[in-house]
């Protein structure tokens, strides 16, 4: 929280550049993207190190994901365009990079929802399901950044290639194996 | 390099006032049209023009008259990434960057090729004071008070051949002192017009802006503006300006083909592939304004009747 603090500070006080809507809206997305890796990169955590005490995190993080990412997008559609939903709908939304923010935006929307135990049980298998689409959130997130930038940097291209190795992980054979050779 | 002292800008609130005063009478006379650019001197007649109506239309189409962006911004915020992929950082990076000696060497397909010194331009060329709307390709933009010539006069001494149908514009090319152009693009910054649009009325070279000598960051020595086209058309510190016959590719054209192309008029009816160009944001204002066609400029519309401006981008 201390980092939207110190950017609800820097607001007030014009400590932000002579676009501060540029500003904001990058400097909440980022966040919002890598508390969502960070959120991914929770299980393969556990995984790994074997200590199961990481395991909620995936949970705090993707909550906190969801917080920046809905500060982000109200940013964009209220003080960016100021709830013009004409020209949101007809200029914005015809671009690949809002119609992705927007489905991700969704998505963290879906699992915030039902991120709670008494969501888990009443969803019961279908839960887990659903809660993968945490994978897609940060597909579409990746893809998100890329498209929205002027050029790709190699910031940039280093997310895309956490998220690639977090997906790897991901995959049953592979998280098998990192889990018998812990366990040898 | 002679650096400029603080206190020989011009106060901010001097130059706006009569700004401020021409808009006051403008819209009591009814007229869109901001006749405050240009303005001489005591005599406070008109030298350049703003081209078009000096006005943007807020959504909802009211027009509101343009207000000059502040000096702060317009010096602290810059696309140059020769110094910088930062726009802040740029500034002081280019605070040292030396500009003279500075020669700009004209040639290419022309009677009568020659080099200039800065010095010699500004004598043979007198400055006047031309207030352009400025639209950067990434959606934000500005009013800026340039002082500048029609490169037309420039052209016309140096007499094109028939052969001639674009101007190919050059920038520095010193990884040396321009630590940025190390790596990623095609260096140096090459731009081009077609001769038709160097040798309209609103395309200037310009060697100041503020009443004020231009700094680096802002391109120093001289620089291009052509107000109708996105931003990065106006190449800074140029060096080299060639008369040829083939299209020049300029260096976006090269790092973007699909993105980036040659006319690249502002246009809110044809977007950047990845984003929509319908509106900008003012720098130094809240909220967005409609962009417009040719960036208000409809003058130069004639240069492009009947050409598809969706395939011409």
């Amino acid at each position: 929280m201390a980092p939207l603090a110190y950017l609800l500070w820097q607001t007030l006080t014009g400590g932000l550049s002579f676009d501060p809507i540029h500003d904001l809206t990058l400097r909440t997305g980022k966040p919002a993207f890598i508390l969502l890796l960070l959120s991914l990169a929770a299980r393969p955590a556990v995984v790994v190190t074997g200590v199961t005490a990481l395991r909620p995190l995936a949970r705090t993080l993707g909550l906190y994901a969801f917080g920046y990412a809905t500060i982000h997008m109200l940013i964009f559609v209220g003080l960016d365009f100021g709830f013009r939903w004409d020209l949101i709908v007809g200029g914005v939304l015809e671009k690949r990079y809002a119609v992705i923010g927007l489905a991700t935006f969704l998505i963290l929307l879906t699992l915030a929802a039902t991120s709670t135990r008494k969501a888990a049980r009443r969803l019961g298998a279908l839960w887990k399901r659903l809660h993968r689409l945490a994978y897609a959130a940060g597909v579409l997130a990746t893809l998100h950044y890329l498209w929205a930038v002027k050029f790709i940097t190699f910031e940039q291209w280093a997310y895309a290639v956490v998220l690639a190795l977090l997906l790897v992980a991901r995959l049953p054979e592979v998280e098998g194996r990192i889990r018998r050779s812990r366990s040898e | 390099m002679t650096k400029i002292d603080p206190s020989e800008i011009t106060p901010e609130s001097v130059y706006l006032s009569r700004r401020k005063f021409m808009v006051g009478v403008a819209a009591l006379a009814g007229s869109a049209l901001l006749a405050g650019c240009g303005i001489g001197g005591e005599t406070g007649e008109t030298g350049g023009s703003t081209g078009g109506s000096g006005t943007t239309a807020a959504p909802g189409g009211t027009p509101t008259p343009d207000e000059l962006t502040s000096f702060d911004a317009i010096t602290n915020y810059n696309n140059f990434y020769e110094f910088s992929l930062d726009k802040e950082e740029v500034a002081s990076l280019a605070a040292d960057f030396v500009i003279e000696p500075w020669t700009v060497e004209v040639g290419g397909m022309v009677e009568s090729p020659r080099k200039y010194s800065i010095d010699e331009l500004l004598a043979l060329y007198p400055e006047e004071e031309r207030v352009y709307r400025m639209r950067c390709v990434e959606g934000w933009s500005m009013v800026i008070p340039w002082l500048g010539f029609p490169l037309r006069l420039l052209l016309d001494d140096v007499k094109p051949t028939s052969e001639a149908r674009y101007v190919r514009f050059q920038s520095l090319d010193d990884p040396e002192r321009l630590p940025g152009q190390r790596h990623r693009f095609a260096w140096p910054y090459v731009e081009g017009l077609r001769l038709d649009e160097a040798i309209h009325d609103l395309t200037i070279l310009s060697t100041g802006l503020y009443g004020k000598r231009l700094l680096p960051q802002n391109g120093a020595p001289i620089r291009l503006v052509v107000p109708w086209k996105y931003g990065f058309k106006s190449i800074k510190s140029v060096v080299r300006i060639d008369l040829v016959s083939e299209m020049p590719e300029s260096l976006w054209m090269e790092a973007g083909p699909r993105e980036y192309g040659f006319y690249a008029n502002v246009n809110p009816e044809v977007d950047h592939p990845r984003w929509s160009q319908k509106t900008e944001r003012r720098i130094g204002d809240f909220g967005r304004i409609d962009t417009l066609l040719f960036n208000g400029y409809d003058e130069v519309a004639p240069l492009y009747a009947g050409m598809d401006l969706r395939e011409n981008y």
